[in-house]
């Protein structure tokens, strides 16, 4: 029964007062962000982080895990009721959630996002406290010839599932390994590209490139065309969903579940694909498919399990692997490094109290997430009133006062103006910032185990394909490659994207 | 396919192409060594030469079968507001300390909005001043002194 003790040790850990405390003050932040329009989880993580670095590693790593899923929360508040998904994979809850919301269904709809959510988030938990010690330990034979293999088909795959052009994608992608060489090389110690700026020679902070990019330029955006937001938010009112309601979810949210917790696993945005696949499903095997679309219940349950279900396993490649799936994760590997662990398979061996524990937390924030937004739902509401002038210099200021300390460095303020430019000009061109960030972390890893696996093999570049796993995980790299350039495939995969937006 | 030239698409691939091309003119002057000992100039002359790759793919593609996208107004008052209040933010809060850097930083970045009102501005900027305050420095015991140097205490 090693699960069962590796859960004690998990809750044992989690449930440290400072750690629930902290918990809560992470699902609070998180469903805050999730609500309010204009900021999203990777720029908060991003912003917060520095604030971390003197707590616990678990405490840190509890606090930051609880904004990203405490956002997939909160975004899904604003999808039902101003039809404005705070976050992207919300925006599949808006289409029969806000139908709902506009029929006088708001607090049905809200519930069944509340316990779908929880239900989902409990079964992922288990999942990932099943699924990461074997990964992790297939993870542990891995030499660095399999790890360039494996960081390249993640990076590919992460274009696979994000939105937008793939060619746009992997130019950013590959942006981003560049930015990440910049400093002092690894092996030789010459400083590159740093123009003779010793700020430079410890690399291009990764929270400015999050905060610039996802930050500011997400502000420059927002100040396009300043409109006074709607206000006309709908009375929430009766709470608890009708018998029939309650009979109608239960499936949905079951499969939703399934889907969720399966595709989270995918690196890039796997929480998105999930909650349109999940409402995809359940539109083709409702008996009442005509009702999607026009405020069905189903098109809230399904969706929100499933994104909710995804945001907890796509942790699993993080923990096992040291891949992030997510911006957030991204950020996430840069806070587990500032604690001195390399995120990775060893973790589960070095740090078992910070594994486990980290995953329990995951349950307790999402017993918290519930009693937080069922009965306050009408603080959230209120939020939403809150005026973007006042939110816009809060984050500027907050972003600036986050980058500089992170090492009393104005470099790392500067930088936050240099990406929010180049990532606003870029957004505009279409480019989706995310794959940039992805590189970033990346980057400097590909480098690594590149290297080291050329010295390994004396230099001969075959040993990519003559070692097993790496020749199977190069292969599926360029299946992917192939198919999210292809025309044919790009087409469809576009109407999944774009059905009923 | 109806031909169509992407104006995005164009600075988009121009931007890969610049700074990819900049970072192969940069590592071109490290040592490329061998691929039994890569030397420091050799990972960033490959990636810098797909930035660049993909950059001319782009811009070809931008000029055959763009993508259209919708580039929209520029907020130009915004952008030099808030490029100014950051720089503002790195370049005095060494020497004038967390308070008067914080104050000026946040009422600058409030005129980025063209309809904030004079009266709103202030109290946002002393109330955002007086939070990060409270939160920053008395909360998480950021060590950056309250007033700095450049104003004589």
């Amino acid at each position: 029964m090693d699960l069962l003790d590796n859960l004690a040790l998990g809750f044992s850990t989690a449930l440290l007062l400072q750690n629930v405390l902290y918990c809560f003050v992470g699902v609070l932040l998180g469903t805050a962000v999730g609500v309010l329009p204009g900021i999203g989880p990777t720029a908060t993580v991003a912003m917060l982080l520095p604030i971390t670095f003197s707590f616990e590693p678990v405490t840190a790593l509890i606090m930051l895990a609880g904004i990203y899923y405490g956002a997939q929360y909160g975004g899904s508040t604003t999808a039902i009721l101003i039809n404005l998904p705070g976050e992207s994979s919300a925006a599949v809850t808006a289409l029969d959630g806000h139908e709902m919301a506009r029929q006088g269904r708001a607090g049905a709809a809200l519930a069944t996002a509340a316990v779908g959510s929880f239900i989902a988030g409990t079964v992922a938990t288990v999942a990932l406290a099943v699924a990461a010690p074997p990964l992790a330990r297939v993870a542990l034979r891995f030499g660095p010839a399999e790890y360039f293999s494996l960081v390249l088909l993640g990076l590919i795959v992460s274009i696979a599932l994000a939105r937008g052009a793939p060619l746009k994608a992997l130019a950013m992608i590959a942006l981003g390994v560049l930015f990440g060489t910049v400093g002092q090389d690894i092996y030789t110690g010459t400083p590159r590209f740093v123009f003779d700026q010793r700020e430079l020679y410890g690399g291009i902070d990764f929270v400015s490139v999050a905060v610039g990019m996802f930050g500011v330029a997400e502000i420059l955006r927002n100040l396009e065309n300043e409109q006074t937001r709607t206000t006309v938010v709908s009375r929430v009112k009766n709470l608890w969903p009708t018998r029939e309601d309650r009979r109608r979810i239960v499936a949905p949210i079951l499969r939703g579940t399934g889907i969720g917790a399966a595709l989270g696993v995918l690196p890039g945005g796997g929480h998105v694909l999930a909650s349109f696949t999940s409402y995809a499903v359940e539109k083709r095997i409702s008996k009442r498919g005509d009702e999607f679309g026009h405020g069905a219940i189903e098109g809230v349950a399904g969706p929100e399990s499933a994104n909710n279900a995804a945001a907890q396993t796509s942790f699993i490649p993080l923990l096992t692997l040291g891949l992030p799936a997510h911006p957030v994760m991204a950020l996430m590997v840069g806070a587990f490094i500032v604690h001195g662990i390399t995120p990775g398979p060893n973790v589960l061996t070095d740090e078992p109290a910070l594994f486990w524990g980290l995953i329990a937390s995951m349950w307790i924030g999402n017993v918290l997430l519930l009693l937080l937004n069922l009965p306050l739902i009408g603080l959230w509401v209120r939020m939403l009133r809150i005026p973007y002038q006042i939110l816009f210099p809060m984050i500027i200021l907050f972003a600036a006062i986050g980058t500089y300390s992170l090492g009393f460095n104005a470099f790392d303020v500067y930088a936050i103006v240099f990406f929010g430019i180049l990532g606003y000009i870029l957004i505009k061109c279409g480019c989706e910032p995310a794959p940039l960030l992805l590189g970033f972390v990346l980057g400097p890893l590909v480098e690594e185990n590149l290297r080291r696996a050329l010295i390994i093999s004396r230099g001969d570049p075959t040993t990519f394909i003559t070692r097993p796993i790496s020749a199977i995980l190069l292969t599926l790299t360029i299946a992917a490659l192939v198919l999210t350039v292809l025309p044919a495939i790009r087409k469809r995969r576009e109407t999944v994207f774009t059905e009923e937006e | 396919m109806e031909r169509r030239r992407s104006f995005p698409d164009l600075i988009a691939g121009g931007i890969f192409v610049l700074i990819g091309g900049a970072f192969v003119a940069g590592s071109l002057g490290y040592e490329l060594g061998t691929p039994l000992r890569m030397g420091p100039g050799a990972f960033p002359l490959l990636a810098g030469a797909i930035v660049a790759a993909l950059g001319l793919a782009i811009v070809v593609k931008g000029l055959v079968a763009g993508e259209v996208v919708a580039f929209g107004p520029v907020p130009w008052r915004a952008v030099a507001v808030i490029v100014l209040a950051v720089l503002f933010f790195g370049f005095t809060v060494r020497g004038l300390g967390f308070v008067p850097t914080s104050a000026v930083t946040a009422l600058l970045t409030t005129l980025a909005s063209s309809r904030v009102r004079p009266l709103v501005a202030v109290a946002v900027t002393a109330g955002l001043t007086l939070a990060s305050t409270l939160i920053f420095v008395v909360g998480l015991q950021l060590r950056i002194p309250l007033w700095g140097p450049w104003l004589g205490f």
